[in-house]
């Protein structure tokens, strides 16, 4: 027999308590009927003895203190999952909302999971190819990989998104199982329906999943949202051996939704009012991409936050460059200069692709190329502070070569066509065109070896428009005086 | 029979009072979730649990164990993984599958592996403690010694001959004073949280090479010293002690992996089973013990992985063993530290991190040490423990406090990153107290030269950075030609020498006769460039001679083990040199 408890102690912003309760679990969901009919969804967070603390998911507006009945559920927060999820359209809790009715379920799952074993862990090698040129040549996204994008407020990164999703569905998984999971935390109405309109015109829709929060829906919906996906997409990759691309926006919702939950329950703040778990729980989400041993499916997340006042060493960037695999960082700098995808080279990493390119993933120059790059681009931003003080005339020809070497980077190889998709020859060749920029004897991080096979001033010039080969010439002559 | 009053998070409490001690192992729940005691008082028991504890209910049972948290240790921990309480993770895979579920539980060691075990003691002999009295080949690297405990002095009354053993087969029988009779088998208890004994420190006179040029020449760590990394996200600290893991030239390693990421334990456990140990061609896994706590795995169990693994380490100290430890990373235990305090509604200290996050630090720190042994051998443990600062803010409260308890400081620069100079540690902030120590031994093995270039380095390095000021408001157009040649030197230094690639098959590790050698080849062309500049020729004509570019490309085109091609490099540049002038 159920017991239901019929009236609560305390309502405290989300958090409503319960008392007299017995044989209650830790993290058990709650159904609580009101007197109008209305259901709503909690959790258990912190009991005492016979008092039980709930976290009302769909907030706790209408609420009195003696029109409710609170049902314990006996488990925790689980979703029912098959493969019929794909296609459909879900609310931050897991229920469909796009009119279908429910979907039959093979499975109940728990949505905290539980932490993989390392030992059952793949390690990641493969390369996604998402065709363009700053992620595949600069900060190669591996399959099963958890590489942010850090943005900020107006940047292009839902495009990005779903430009990503795209070409790498195209390039990368014919032939395979492919499948997006979105989730979106505290995002605008057309925010969610531009992803659901650029998954339709790509294809896509019907392998995608999406969970929608929106930013009118409950906050503390959001704390169950990533969860309710993530859980779908382990599903999906391992028990029916998919490969999933999973896109959680914007973590920064998130993140404020833990806030508000953590002050109402009257935690100790941390850094900017964030709870000292803040690590913990953000792990808890990231740690969910990987392969594992016995499954020939992956879970690679693809996060977007956005940083507050564009700051990098806010708790929410900060914390999740520590536990994801390197990121992506979109630049202010470069979307005001025109240049999409906007992608700052110097701050983005890809912490796993040192073992996904190469020989017989890539090429056998990517990493050095890559190296090469990098370096001769932090050079241009000297070259350039140095212009700024004393003006581009009076600069040495190596710093101006810096310098055009720079313009020319940022014009042909960063800038991008959102449609446009380019393989990954195409990029490392547009690579070394560029090298072929400056002085040999400025790239130190390759070898003579590679120098000679690559190394092309010829053949550079003709990927380039006529006004900037001029250019090159005129600076190249300056240089050779 | 105690029961569960409360549940919040990874702290349970229990009403009334209890006779628990404070660090004693209790199990939580019908599940028999594993947690510590870590507060008492007349109305509450407040314990942590190391394990999720999702679906606890108040009301279920607690069990008290009398002990506190303690390792088994013997044969068998080498080579594995385990996790933070010292649970085997490889077995738990192959029992219970791709999760580990609350409740779990294995036994740390193989109890059915037979071990061949050779005695070094006969009946009647007596044992002192830590006295070994039988050795086991653990590994093909590592030699196993049972030692008699610390608190056990008598005479060995029955000894099995040698043979194969399962770790709980008693093995010896030793008498001590009062004439009680003990039986041993080949598996000590100790409490994580416990230094292990030993007679006494000793000075710290040998370093312990990594084959890492900016390591080993700038900043050097004595065997049983101290050392922190900190940097920020991307700044190369688990690839730093990767490297170190891999190339350093002690013993036993033990890898501590707290709260980091879980693709990356999973790459440290594939790399080590491939990677071949240069000096002993065997795997690096059969030196190394790995321990992994990743970031999504229960909080609280990330306290205890850090006294884990330097507990493991004073146990292979004991046996005559110089050990690492790497600790990757110690800020995510002071957040555990400070996530428990806060659920305990602890007065918190500097940003929100509880007021004894200096002393837990130092107690960690000072159980590293090169010491003389209870058995009269020498053994050290030395750890690097690696620092992520919040916002890649120095003055934050983990590396500030670390600072003080650690005697190498190597920081880690986010600028020398993103331009992919690795290792990214900034020679200007970085410091090694080490270097007087170890002076007689760098003068004895290496070379007598060796300190003194490292001081032209780095002297020559300190002028780059006065320069660089004024290059950066003029330009280098302008400066002198002496000047230029410093700048152009520097560069030397820091593209061709302190700059390293750890995916080159020979720059991953360099030995340190040829680190010498390089620093003196740099050295000798700039004191001929020099001579070039004061007899008056252009700057220019150096350039062109394309040398620098040439050594600076050595740490590629000389391999290891051809330094004899040294030589046509002075010759090279006495030809040009001789060219200009």
């Amino acid at each position: 027999m159920d017991l239901q408890y019929i009236g609560l102690r305390r309502i405290n912003g989300p958090l409503v308590f319960v008392e007299n309760v017995k044989d209650i679990g830790f993290e058990e969901v709650v159904e609580i009927k009101l007197n109008n009919g209305d259901t709503r969804h909690g959790r258990v967070v912190e009991i005492q003895e016979e008092l039980a603390a709930v976290l009302v998911f769909e907030g706790t507006q209408g609420l009195s203190l003696n029109n409710t009945t609170v049902k314990f559920l006996g488990h925790p927060m689980q979703i029912g999952l098959s493969e019929e999820v794909l296609g459909r359209m879900f609310n931050g809790l897991g229920k469909p909302i796009d009119g279908l009715g429910s979907i039959y379920v093979e499975k109940y799952l728990d949505i905290n999971g539980l932490p993989l074993n390392p030992v059952s862990r793949k390690y990641p090698r493969n390369y996604i190819s998402t065709g363009i040129s700053s992620i595949d040549g600069l900060t190669t996204l591996i399959r099963g990989q958890k590489l942010p994008i850090f943005s900020g407020a107006g940047l292009p990164h839902n495009e990005l998104a779903v430009q990503i999703v795209r070409q790498a569905q195209i390039a990368e998984f014919q032939g395979e199982k492919f499948g997006v999971v979105f989730a979106a935390m505290g995002v605008k109405n057309d925010v969610a329906d531009y992803f659901k309109r650029s998954f339709e015109e790509a294809g896509v829709l019907e392998k995608v999943v999406m969970f929608l929060n929106l930013s009118n829906d409950p906050i503390i919906e959001r704390l169950i949202t990533p969860r309710a996906a993530l859980t779908t997409a382990e599903y999906l990759a391992y028990v029916h051996d998919m490969h999933i691309l999973v896109v959680l926006t914007d973590m920064t919702s998130y993140c404020e939704a833990l806030r508000e939950f953590s002050s109402s329950k009257g935690e100790i703040p941390g850094r900017k009012g964030f709870p000292g778990y803040l690590y913990s729980d953000l792990a808890s989400l990231y740690e969910r991409a990987g392969i594992v041993q016995n499954s020939n499916g992956s879970v690679t997340q693809i996060p977007i936050l956005t940083m507050p006042n564009d700051d990098i060493t806010h708790p929410i960037p900060d914390l999740t460059g520590y536990i994801t695999e390197g990121q992506i960082v979109l630049s202010r700098d470069l979307h005001q200069k025109g240049v999409y995808p906007p992608i700052g080279v110097l701050p983005s990493l890809s912490r796993l692709m040192k073992d996904g390119i190469g020989e017989g993933y890539t090429r056998a120059d990517h990493q050095d190329l890559m190296n090469q790059l990098y370096a001769s681009y932090a050079r241009v931003m000297d070259a350039r502070s140095l212009a700024s003080v004393i003006g581009e005339d009076e600069l040495g020809p190596i710093d101006k070569k810096y310098i055009q070497f720079g313009n020319l980077f940022e014009k042909y190889y960063l800038s991008q066509s959102m449609t446009r998709s380019r393989t990954i020859i195409e990029t490392l060749d547009l690579g070394w065109d560029l090298l072929s920029v400056l002085p040999k004897s400025e790239l130190d991080r390759v070898n003579q070896e590679l120098l000679d096979k690559y190394y092309d001033q010829d053949k550079a010039s003709k990927d380039f428009s006529i006004d900037d080969r001029i250019q090159i010439i005129d600076i190249g002559k300056e240089a050779n005086k | 029979m105690y029961k569960i009053y409360s549940i919040n998070g990874p702290v349970i409490k229990i009403k009334g009072s209890t006779d628990f001690k404070i660090m004693e192992m209790v199990f939580v729940g019908t599940n028999k979730l594993m947690g510590e005691v870590i507060s008492v008082s007349k109305d509450f028991t407040v314990i942590q649990v190391y394990e999720s504890t999702t679906g606890l209910k108040p009301g279920e049972p607690v069990e008290n164990s009398g002990e506190p948290i303690s390792l088994s240790l013997g044969p068998g921990l080498i080579g594995n993984i385990f996790d933070g309480i010292q649970r085997p993770l490889t077995d738990i895979a192959n029992a219970s599958g791709n999760y580990i579920s609350p409740g779990t539980t294995a036994s740390p060691l193989d109890l059915e592996k037979e071990w061949e075990v050779r005695f070094t003691v006969e009946k009647g002999e007596t044992l002192q403690p830590g006295d070994v009295f039988a050795t086991i080949n653990e590994t093909d690297l590592v030699i196993h010694k049972l030692m008699a405990p610390y608190n056990l002095r008598g005479q060995v009354t029955e000894v099995k001959p040698n043979g194969k053993y399962r770790i709980k087969d008693i093995i010896i029988s030793v008498k001590d004073d009062k004439g009680d009779v003990h039986k041993l088998d080949m598996v000590q208890k100790w409490p994580i949280k416990t230094p292990r004994p030993f007679i006494g420190r000793k000075p710290m006179s040998i370093p312990l090479i990594s084959g890492q040029r900016v390591i080993d020449t700038l900043f050097p760590i004595a065997k049983g010293g101290t050392a922190a990394v900190p940097g920020g996200f991307g700044t190369g600290k688990t690839m730093m002690q990767h490297q170190f893991a891999k190339w350093c030239d002690a013993d036993i390693i033990v890898y501590i992996g707290c709260g980091e990421r879980g693709n990356e334990m999973t790459q440290t456990l594939e790399e080590f089973k491939e990677l071949i140990d240069p000096k002993s061609n065997k795997p690096l896994i059969d030196r190394t013990i790995l321990i992994a706590n990743t970031s999504n795995m229960p909080v609280a169990a990330r306290e205890a992985s850090i006294y884990t693994g330097i507990t493991l380490a004073e146990y292979y100290r004991d046996m005559g063993y110089h050990v690492a430890v790497m600790a990757d990373s110690t800020s995510r235990w002071a957040e555990a530290l400070r996530e428990i305090s806060g659920r305990l509604e602890e007065m918190p200290a500097e940003e929100g991190f509880p007021a004894y996050l200096p002393s837990r630090l130092s107690q960690f720190y000072e159980r590293a040490g090169f010491v003389e042994t209870l058995n009269h051998l020498e053994g050290s443990v030395s750890i690097i423990g690696a620092i992520s600062p919040q916002g890649a803010d120095f003055s934050e409260p983990v590396t500030q406090n670390t600072k003080r308890f650690v005697r190498c400081f190597w920081a880690l620069d986010k600028e020398l990153a993103y331009t992919r100079h690795y290792s990214a540690i900034n020679w200007n902030q970085s410091y090694s107290e080490y270097i007087n120590d170890l002076s007689k031994w760098y003068n004895k093995n290496v070379g007598v030269s060796f300190l003194h270039h490292r001081q032209l380095f780095i002297y020559l390095l300190s002028e780059e950075n006065k320069l660089m000021e004024i290059v950066k408001l003029i330009g280098k157009d302008v400066l002198p030609d002496d000047q230029k040649l410093i700048l152009e030197i520097s560069r030397v230094i820091r593209v061709g020498y302190l700059q390293q690639n750890a995916f080159h098959k020979d720059d991953t590790y360099v030995p340190l006769n040829k680190q010498l050698k390089m620093m003196e080849i740099i050295m000798y062309l700039y004191r001929v460039s020099q001579e070039v500049i004061r007899q008056g020729k252009a700057f220019s004509l150096l350039l062109n001679t394309n040398l620098f570019e040439k050594v600076i490309k050595i740490k590629y085109d000389i391999p290891n083990d051809k330094l004899e091609m040294f030589d046509d490099y002075y010759k090279m540049i006495d030809d040009a040199m001789n060219k200009i002038l």
